[in-house]
């Protein structure tokens, strides 16, 4: 069995050993999008799981191990990680987490630390934890991200965006129930199957997947009824997983509205964008920021990708992360990086450019970024656009459902009551010239 | 036309209409329907049978409680907002605006233009709720309570954010003898701030308002508060006369676009759907059967004092009082600790006329047989009781308690007190009280929450916890503070929950909320071994086995478990070993005559509100103060670092060394400038610029910027800042300097120097929300002050486009602003050394008050450091000590500047004996969710006591005093304190 062994400061590393022996678990938040992180990264001997475990087994465990004053994120995604460690599902001594680390300014960057403080109280101060960063912040001699397998992953975010982008404009219109989700389940069962094969990460063959894709959706037979399409942002976390948001995607569509979420790519781009950025208000390496530059680049060149592919089905394509960024002029700067940052705002702004007015702004109770990127430019975009709709959704475990369903449902409401207006507005000018 | 009905089902009350087709109300009805939500809306649909048999109706149900009853019974449902919203438009067209007040919702509806609605967040708490709570806390009715408004001659700030915050505020009022009167109108106000506060964000109320909902219906007070506040006239406040029943009106008016039914049939689908339970999230019963209940009852109840009878006692006895929050506790014992008299009753807002009551009854029963040699009095109302009557002594509350719990248990390690309003634990180390967890004002009012709830539902507490007592699945309700757990009740309620499955899920509610929340353990060993419960909240048999069960140990419940700190007082009363008592004896009573009236002091900016209690023979009792200056002593003032740099920074303004030609320059006085200000004030007065510091803080100055805020949750220093720029705007600058900063200082002993997301962008916040902006040049760039040379060129770039400033100038002027602030931050240091060096010469014990930059305000710590020297300790800062040590790694993410320092000041006080630390957390501030932890492990792994003050608009240093004095004693007990020194 393997050892265990710790750094300087006292960290439990992630050994060579381990990587043969232990199973990773990962926490979940988009389904798709980590099943195929998960399938790339066990292609290079790890033994990777990503955790289905949901409800309320998980909110108690991370009540129960986390300060009830962090964030409600850091406590679902805590609690799922520790709720399966004690599940009886695996042996405690033989598992390793993982979890993501941003490194910026919120208090999100803490999660791992945390996660640590409850593996502790909860007596398994042994099983060790793995951070994933592009900061260089924790290392683990078992446990490495290779540029390999980070370009790798490129491609599973991406396809991801798509299935969700082309699901999510399908699913409410399917004659069918239940088709979207097939199509769904098609795609990634061909997809990760090529991926176990090392097929379909080359921006050729994923160009060829792109058609595929739609192609499945294509084939899905829909109404064409008129919809109220709301658009989803927020905090990366709640903005995702259902279990953070209480499933507000089928909330939306049982309302009978389709959801519009952005896709993960964005703030993939935006993340790295934040350090050239950097070096631009404040100075610093210029080799940084060239670096910087060019990934950004590097990564639109695949969002482009996708955005043609859309088009090319005729599906409704979001602008590109440039469009994004133009946005928020006049209403943040580029400095503006902590937790979603400007990313937010622009993305409520361009979901509005986009014709889609009603939009739940979702947040973990008391975000800290969020008050100012959030809430704190809703009045504004209610000032620049007045018929926009934008509805602020706190989380948290005490929040209850009942009251979160019935402010959405009056923004429903009132974006139904736009709707109306707008096409009795429609009508009057299509009559105006005969008269 | 068919007859349109309208159902508004709400978190209390059940409205019912109908509605002709000229829009003409036929019927209305208005009735509470305790928690029967769907039985009370089928009822009265029965009761007017007669209108509408064999007629077709359109029926809409609306309503925050509707929606469940809506998809039970497939009747269809109108967003309630919405649905106000067209009976106003219908009937009282040309509003601008409708304030509705609900049982628990609070809404503004904004007409004119596209419709804007608002609703309050899930912080925002209740309205007719919170009104209902306030008024069983001062023990009148909601009419009584609304007439008593009407007759107020001031006005006290009351925190207006929620409920549970309110009533902190509110109990040391009563406690310290304030006029029902002035609370019941402060009452109303705070209901006002708090919808104007919450709802408006931003867009400013004014034309032609229309109020609506019950509490508005029927509150004159309230009407009043809210004419007054938005200064409306006769003709622009709105009342109309079926102004409770709109939501139900306008659901009729929308019913027109839904089909119709035979009414026959809308009555069958509501009463079938009476029964159909939703899917509850429940919880395993609390006692299988009698028999295991039996056994619970015969092991607690053997913890009893021996047995002592008043009426044939011979001999000495001992008074104990406890001046609780809301209930009053007193004990006689005798010399064996035997309990001769007990009483345990409501305060009902006046503890002084209870005491007197009580003490003629003890002198009456006492007759010549028993005498009275000591007497010691704790609690909220301990000031006031003492100089009342004269006690022997006042003790904090958390020593009372250990002595009543050492007394039945030695070995305690862990004393759990539940009481009406407050809850409090803490453990004993080496014999002496430690690390003690208040509740915090977010989760407080736990027992008197199951009152209130109780009540509301149509029964006594008492019988109201046993209903859960055998509850089959109790409801899961969560552990949040109580204003949630109302929401989590409603939800429970839609899906079908009975009262039994709800009075035990409130109990196992109150119970995770104290062992998660204030708590914070994981598990029964992080508390300790041998526990002992008390207050009287653990009288409550559901509540203490749930607590067993969360736990899963047994515990300790003394059967006089309510009446523990007054036992505890009695013993210390006791124990001071004299030989005639001060307190008043049966004589003075006769004569004793109590009044109270407020005051408001003007000896200093924190212009306390005080209460001046007068009683017979010229005994006068100031409450209320921070310092003794009311009290006409001369303020006594000990060294004190946050009053050394506040004076300091607010004399950084005008022009300095400079001429002043280029302009004046605002800098908005909060935040993060309580940092910078010291660089910016000699950057721009180097440049030529008058600097203008933004008017120091106030009440005042934060409902100058109320109406801005976008995010009622964001913490109070941030608030502040929407009042502070408004006046520099108004102050007439030519330019508000106020940059983003993503970074600040690195300092080198954090793993990076960040600014927490509220400092760094609440500039761009400002500039969003805060519409007098754009009459000024409001500068928010982004600037990054910890690379030198980088920084420089950029002022540079910067001041030349915006001021056409010679580059060279403002490099210079940077240079400068290193230099100052190096000075400035020099002298915090050398100035904390010599207060050190001071309380070391006169042998006083040191504080270290660790926190941000910003918590120096007066405004945000409410005079924290009045009280903290007042008590005997020097003060001084973090920034005073941090530097004296170096970087080492932490258990958690060390990114923020002003963090860092709070664990460097942690450490290096760990290696000081004479100093001890508190901190100062402001409510809502998420990083310190995960400083607090980190402070408070370097602390205990030091060996020294952790104590952190929450503090936020709330006025109220009760608690905080508790703290301290606790801090005190507890240093006295480890032989720590070299003064020793605390006020008896």
């Amino acid at each position: 069995m393997a050892k265990l062994e710790y750094d300087k400061t006292g960290r439990l590393l992630f050994t060579k050993e381990m990587k043969k022996e232990y199973t990773i678990l990962a926490p979940q938040m988009l389904p798709d999008h980590f099943a195929m992180i998960v399938e790339i990264i066990r292609s290079y001997g790890y033994k990777v799981e990503m955790l289905e475990n949901t409800g309320r087994p998980v909110i108690d465990a991370g009540q129960k191990y986390v300060h009830n004053d962090a964030c409600y994120p850091a406590i679902l995604v805590i609690g799922q990680l520790i709720n399966a460690v004690q599940s009886g599902k695996y042996d405690p001594h033989k598992v390793a987490l993982c979890i993501t680390q941003t490194g910026g300014g919120c208090r999100a960057s803490n999660y791992i630390h945390l996660l640590r403080k409850a593996l502790e109280k909860a007596g398994l101060s042994y099983v060790p934890v793995i951070s994933l960063n592009l900061s260089g912040l924790e290392s683990n001699p078992g446990f490495q991200l290779t540029p390999g397998m980070l370009r790798k992953v490129v491609f599973a975010i991406i396809y991801g965006d798509l299935i969700m982008n082309v699901a999510n404009q399908v699913r409410p219109y399917e004659v069918n129930p239940g088709d979207a989700d097939a199509a769904v389940k098609s795609c990634m069962d061909f997809l990760l199957h090529d991926m176990a094969q090392g097929k379909g990460m080359s921006f050729k063959s994923m160009e060829e997947n792109f058609d595929r894709i739609t192609a499945a959706f294509k084939a899905v037979p829909v109404t064409g009824e008129e919809k109220v399409k709301v658009g989803i942002v927020g905090e990366i976390y709640v903005k995702y997983a259902p279990l953070g948001n209480n499933n507000l995607a089928d909330f939306l569509l049982s309302e009978g509205a389709e959801p519009v979420i952005p896709g993960l790519m964005d703030f993939i781009i935006f993340k790295v964008n934040n350090r050239s950025a950097d070096v631009d208000i404040y100075g610093g390496k210029w080799v940084k920021e060239k670096f910087c530059l060019w990934l950004e680049k590097y990564l639109m060149k695949y969002q482009h990708a996708m955005i043609d592919a859309l088009k090319r089905a005729g599906f409704r394509a979001p602008g590109d992360f440039h469009e994004l960024h133009e946005g928020i002029k006049g209403y943040l700067g580029d400095g503006n990086k902590m937790g979603e940052g400007w990313l937010l705002t622009a993305e409520m702004i361009e979901l509005i450019h986009a014709g889609i007015p009603n939009i739940v702004c979702t947040q973990p109770f008391g975000c800290l970024p969020n008050h100012i990127v959030g809430k704190g430019m809703i009045r504004r975009i209610k000032d620049d656009y007045p018929w926009s709709n934008v509805v602020a959704i706190d989380y948290d475990p005490g929040a209850t459902k009942i009251n979160q369903e019935n402010r959405i449902k009056l923004m429903l409401a009132n974006a139904r009551a736009l709707a109306k207006e707008q096409a009795e507005h429609a009508g009057e000018k299509e009559s105006a010239p005969q008269a | 036309m068919d007859l349109r009905v309208g159902i508004d089902i709400g978190s209390t009350t059940v409205k019912v209409v109908v509605l002709d087709e000229t829009d003409q109300l036929l019927f209305r009805s208005y009735e509470r329907h305790y928690s029967k939500t769907r039985e009370r809306a089928a009822e009265t649909l029965r009761s007017i049978h007669d209108m509408l048999a064999g007629k077709n109706v359109h029926m809409v149900i609306t309503g925050s409680a509707g929606l469940g009853v809506s998809r039970a019974s497939g009747i269809d449902f109108v967003q309630e907002v919405y649905a106000t919203a067209a009976a106003v438009n219908t009937y009282i067209p040309g509003t601008d605006a409708v304030i509705e007040l609900g049982g628990e919702d609070a809404k503004i509806i904004f007409f004119g233009g596209a419709l804007e609605e608002r609703m309050n967040g899930s912080c925002a708490g209740g309205t007719g709720a919170f009104i209902d709570q306030m008024a069983s806390l001062l023990n009148v009715t909601i009419d009584e309570l609304d007439e008593l408004s009407l007759k107020h001659e001031k006005i006290y700030p009351i925190a207006s954010r929620c409920g549970v915050f309110a009533k902190s505020d509110i109990q040391p009022i009563l406690n310290q003898g304030g006029r029902k009167e002035d609370i019941a109108a402060s009452i109303f106000q705070a209901v006002v701030d708090q919808t104007v506060a919450g709802l408006t964000q931003g867009r400013e109320l004014k034309g032609k308002i229309v109020f609506l909902g019950g509490p508005l219906h029927f509150l004159q007070g309230l009407r009043e508060r809210f004419v007054e506040t938005l200064q409306l006239d006769a003709e622009h406040a709105v009342f109309p006369e079926d102004g409770d029943c709109f939501a139900a009106m306008g659901a009729a008016l929308c019913a027109t676009d839904y089909a119709s039914r035979p009414f026959e049939e809308c009555l069958r689908l509501l009463e079938e759907s009476v029964d159909a339970s939703g899917a509850l999230d429940v919880m395993p019963p609390l006692f299988a059967d009698q028999a295991e209940y039996d056994s619970f009852l015969a092991r607690h109840n053997s913890n009893h004092p021996p047995e002592a009878d008043l009426d044939t006692y011979v001999g000495p006895a001992w008074l104990g009082i406890d001046a609780g929050s809301t209930t009053t506790k007193m004990v006689l014992i005798d010399s064996q600790g035997g309990i001769l008299y007990n009483y345990y009753h409501s305060n009902q807002g006046n503890p002084v006329a209870i005491v007197l009551e009580q003490l003629k009854e003890i002198y009456h029963r006492c007759g010549d047989r028993v005498r009275i040699k000591g007497s010691a009095v704790t609690g909220y109302g301990e000031d006031l009781i003492k100089n009342a009557f004269q006690c022997d002594l006042g003790l904090v509350e958390t020593m009372a308690h250990y002595n009543a719990a050492a007394h039945f248990n030695p070995d305690v390690d862990f004393i759990i007190d539940i009481g009406g309003q407050d809850m409090k634990c803490f453990k004993i180390r080496n014999g002496a009280v430690d690390s003690i967890m208040l509740n915090e004002a977010c989760s407080s009012g736990c027992g008197s929450f199951i009152e209130t709830f109780a009540k509301a539902l149509g029964y006594d507490i008492a019988a109201f916890s046993k209903l859960g007592l055998f509850s089959p699945r109790p409801v899961n309700l969560g552990s949040r503070c109580t204003v949630f757990m109302n929401s989590s009740v409603k939800q429970a309620q839609k899906d079908g929950a009975s009262v039994e499955d709800i009075s035990a899920g409130l109990s196992i509610s109150i119970v995770k909320n104290a062992v998660y929340k204030v708590i914070r353990a994981a598990n029964a060993d992080d508390l300790g071994k041998n526990i002992v419960v008390q207050g009287g909240t653990f009288l409550n048999d559901a509540v203490l086995r749930a607590f067993e069960q969360e736990l899963g140990r047994n515990v300790i419940r003394p059967t006089i478990a309510g009446l523990m700190g007054a036992f505890g007082a009695a013993l210390a009363a006791k124990n001071l070993g004299l030989e005639t008592s001060d307190l008043l004896d049966e004589k003075a009573l006769e004569t004793f005559s109590h009044t109270a009236k407020p005051a408001t002091c003007g000896l200093c900016t924190n212009h306390c509100s005080l209460t001046v209690n007068t009683f017979d023979g010229g005994r006068r009792f100031i409450s209320g103060n921070r310092c003794s200056r009311p009290l006409g002593k001369e303020k006594q003032q000990l060294p004190d670092l946050m009053k050394y740099k506040y004076d300091r920074l607010r004399a950084m303004e005008g022009k300095g060394s400079g001429t002043g030609v280029r302009g004046r320059i605002g800098i908005p006085f909060g935040l993060n400038m309580y940092e910078n200000l010291p660089f910016w004030y000699t950057f721009f007065t180097h440049l030529n610029f008058e600097v203008v510091l933004s008017p120091e803080s106030s009440r005042k100055l934060y409902l100058k910027g109320q109406k801005t805020i976008p995010s009622d949750t964001v913490c109070y220093p941030a608030k502040l800042l929407h009042g502070h720029v408004e006046a520099l705007v108004e102050a007439g600058v030519d330019a508000i300097w106020y940059p983003c900063m993503s970074y600040n200082y690195d300092e080198g002993i954090g793993d990076n120097h960040y600014n927490c997301p509220v400092v760094a962008y609440y500039p761009e916040l400002l500039s969003a929300n805060v519409p007098a902006l754009k009459e000024t040049r409001f500068l928010d760039p982004y600037v990054g002050l910890w690379r030198h040379k980088d920084f420089e060129k950029r002022i540079a770039k910067l001041m030349e486009e915006e001021f056409s400033i010679p580059r060279k100038e403002s490099v210079q002027a940077a240079k400068e602003a290193y230099d100052a602030y190096d000075a400035y931050v020099h002298d915090v240091r050398t100035t904390g050394a010599r207060y050190v060096e001071e309380a070391r010469a006169q042998g006083l014990p040191i504080l270290v008050v660790v926190g941000r930059p910003y918590h120096i305000d007066p405004e945000i710590n409410h005079g924290i450091n009045d009280l903290i020297t007042g008590q005997g300790f020097v003060l001084i800062t973090e920034d005073a000590v941090a530097y004296l040590e170096g970087y080492e790694s932490r258990k958690v993410l060390n990114q923020w500047t002003f963090q860092s320092r709070m664990y460097n000041a942690a450490r290096y006080v760990c290696t000081q004996p004479d100093m001890q630390l508190v901190q100062l957390v402001s409510f809502g501030c998420g990083t310190d969710a995960i400083t607090a932890d980190e402070v408070r492990s370097i602390l205990e792994e030091g060996g020294k006591l952790y104590t952190q003050l929450k503090i936020d608009d709330i006025n109220n240093l009760g608690a905080v005093k508790i703290r301290i004095r606790s801090l005190m004693a507890a240093m006295e007990a480890r032989g720590l304190s070299a003064a020793g020194k605390r006020d008896a």
